[in-house]
């Protein structure tokens, strides 16, 4: 490799790196906090029952049944849809009469099924939160989409000249030499980088194909530019709609008990999610059980018997190949798929992932600090990762302040826990621009830090959902995914404080010897592209 | 040296090279993938809709590589040229075996 091929390669990774990376910073924090979006969503909304007493998705089941056919006999429907992820309103029942293709509007019916009295507060949840890393919240949702398209293919294109520009990628994979200024800082976003390529490579790509089809539009247009209707066969083909079920014949038939319908689709893996019932009462009922994808295919799995016999009915063929590798990656980006341990993993490698951003973004600054001549340019970068690194996390700490804070029968709260996160990051901008940069650098990492670990001890002056309660207590089982949250809260708290202290002694060190004795400059590297 | 500003002048300013390898990077690179994807879901050995998908699965990869090789290049011409060269002969073979 020449070494004119390395520094231009280096060149683009810094420059396309530096002009994305806060964006893609946002991107990656809230993607990654997207991967425990239901535990949020249940932190989030405290009235809904512990799950150490909550009844089983069976028996919730069955409820549901009872309950559709005392208010809905006659309907064309009934669907029970329990809590899961990707579900943030929480088990409910909904049924539909009449039919829409018969021309008649139909009648749409919709009833929670927790007990009355435990409402949920309004509030955005962990989708919300998961949803910002593709609509930017204030955005168009299309001007978004573009725009995180313009980024993903950024970072696509930085991680390739990352690689081909390194080295050494295995050596500095065992490397890390901490104390060493801009070396450090090299290190450090080499180790997390490297350390999980194949999952930044993986999401990036991913996620560019998730809008593929409206990123390349020219593509499908020329090939299917001579035939509209087979530009809708293909989305036919890609996309199978519902199929058709029979119509109701007017003959009554009782239907078949669900629990054995529901232990023989258990064979199938994944989570119990929803059972839909087409004609319920009618000869030819059907049943519809919906399990979450228990393989990196994302679609779920939905399971058709016969709702009087009880019976198996055949389900649609294996996808064509190229189908099966887009469902793959759609898959593998959601991760809808994975258990506890691979979704921690997710999580990790989403935080790295951001780590690595970050430390690129501050290695910048490092880099052109140690320099006699660096100017107000390098004081404006060094803000700007300041206020995106430290004052995201503040901002989305203050999300949860608002969700407990805000007065519960306020009517627009969840529009208003967002504007708390976007209203507190501005500050932290404010903030970081009236201080200065090395002042600001240890002062926004404390109120992170005093953030988040007072977020459990709010939690538990404003509910009874708190540590005492969700910990296994009394020979109690626990409820984790509240108790989880508490708990990740203190530890992202210990880790800001851990930061501003390290910072504050390292300054420290740094004003008392001089400055290139503690920073080793490195030498600058130019190219002049021709 | 003097021949070298001569150059230089015809060529443009290095912040207009630079610029001219943005465009190329972003503009030339998306006409590019474009145009690969359409070669390859016209010609691909699998039913159509297949075709057309592994086509727009390989856009973005076609696409960063365009965008490698532009910055790659010596020259911000060669760069140019290096891009067009292909997007013609494939764009015209697409366009010949979509006719």
């Amino acid at each position: 490799m020449t070494d004119g091929l390395r520094q231009s390669m280096s060149s683009l990774h810094t420059w396309g790196g530096l002009l994305v990376g806060w964006i893609l910073y946002f991107i990656f924090l809230t993607g990654t906090l997207g991967y425990f979006d239901t535990e949020i969503d249940r932190w989030m909304r405290p009235e809904l029952p512990l799950r150490s007493s909550a009844i089983s998705a069976e028996e919730t089941v069955e409820r549901g049944l009872i309950r559709l056919n005392d208010v809905a006999p006659a309907a064309e429907r009934w669907r029970v849809e329990l809590a899961h992820r990707g579900n943030d309103t929480g088990a409910h029942i909904s049924w539909r009469t009449g039919r829409a293709r018969d021309g008649a509007p139909g009648v749409f019916g919709y009833e929670p099924l927790e007990e009355a009295g435990t409402a949920a507060r309004r509030t955005g949840g962990g989708q919300l939160l998961y949803q910002m890393h593709y609509r930017l919240h204030y955005l168009d949702e299309n001007d978004a989409a573009w725009i995180v398209g313009f980024c993903a293919m950024s970072m696509l294109v930085t991680i390739l000249s990352g690689v081909i520009c390194h080295k050494r990628i295995f050596r500095d994979f065992f490397t890390f030499r901490p104390r060493k200024g801009a070396r450090s800082w090299l290190d450090a976003h080499n180790v997390l980088g490297v350390l999980a390529l194949p999952f930044h490579i993986m999401i990036t790509y991913s996620g560019l194909v998730f809008f593929m089809f409206m990123y390349m539009p020219y593509v499908l247009d020329e090939v299917y530019r001579l035939d509209e209707t087979s530009q809708l066969r293909f989305f036919d083909n890609a996309y199978p709609s519902e199929p058709e079920y029979p119509r109701r014949s007017g003959a009554q038939a009782p239907l078949a008990p669900i629990e054995p319908i529901l232990l023989a689709s258990a064979a199938h893996g994944g989570q119990l999610v929803a059972v839909a019932i087409h004609n319920p009462g009618d000869a030819t009922a059907r049943i519809v059980v919906t399990r979450a994808p228990n393989t990196v295919r994302s679609a779920p799995q939905r399971l058709t018997y016969d709702g009087v016999t009880g019976e198996p009915i055949e389900a649609p063929g294996a996808a064509p190949a190229a189908q099966s590798a887009y469902d793959a990656l759609i898959g593998l980006h959601e991760g809808l798929f994975a258990g506890p341990f691979l979704r921690w993993l997710y999580f990790v490698s989403g935080l790295m992932g951001s780590g690595m951003i970050a430390t690129g973004l501050v290695l910048w600054t490092v880099k052109r600090g140690s320099r006699q001549t660096s100017g107000s340019c390098v004081h404006a970068v060094g803000r700007l990762n300041a206020v995106t690194i430290i004052g995201l996390p503040i901002g989305i700490a203050a999300y949860f302040w608002a969700n407990r804070l805000l007065p519960v029968d306020f009517e627009h709260r969840a529009t208003w826990e967002a504007h708390t996160l976007f209203g507190s990051w501005a500050f932290t901008l404010i903030h970081a621009v009236m201080r200065p940069v090395k002042r600001a650098w240890i002062e926004l990492p404390a109120v992170a830090s005093a953030l988040f670990f007072l977020l459990p001890l709010i939690n538990a002056l404003t509910t009874d959902r708190h540590l005492g309660v969700t910990l296994p207590h009394d020979g109690l089982p626990g409820d984790w995914a509240l108790a989880g949250f508490d708990l990740t809260a203190l530890a992202v708290g210990l880790i800001f404080g851990a930061t501003a202290w390290y910072l504050r002694v390292r300054q420290g060190h740094a004003l008392s010897e001089t400055e290139s004795a503690s920073l080793p400059v490195m030498r600058p590297r130019v190219k002049v592209l021709r | 040296m003097q021949r070298l500003r001569q150059l230089a002048t015809i060529l443009g300013t290095p912040a207009q090279l630079i610029a001219s390898r943005v465009v190329a990077a972003i503009l030339g690179g998306y006409i590019f993938a474009s145009i690969v994807a359409l070669l390859l879901a016209r010609i691909l050995p699998v039913p159509a809709a297949d075709a057309l998908m592994v086509a727009l699965l390989m856009s973005f990869l076609l696409y960063a590589l365009a965008v490698l090789w532009v910055f790659a290049a010596r020259t911000a011409s060669l760069a140019w040229l290096g891009l067009a060269l292909p997007a013609l002969l494939f764009g015209v073979t697409a366009w010949a075996i979509g006719r």
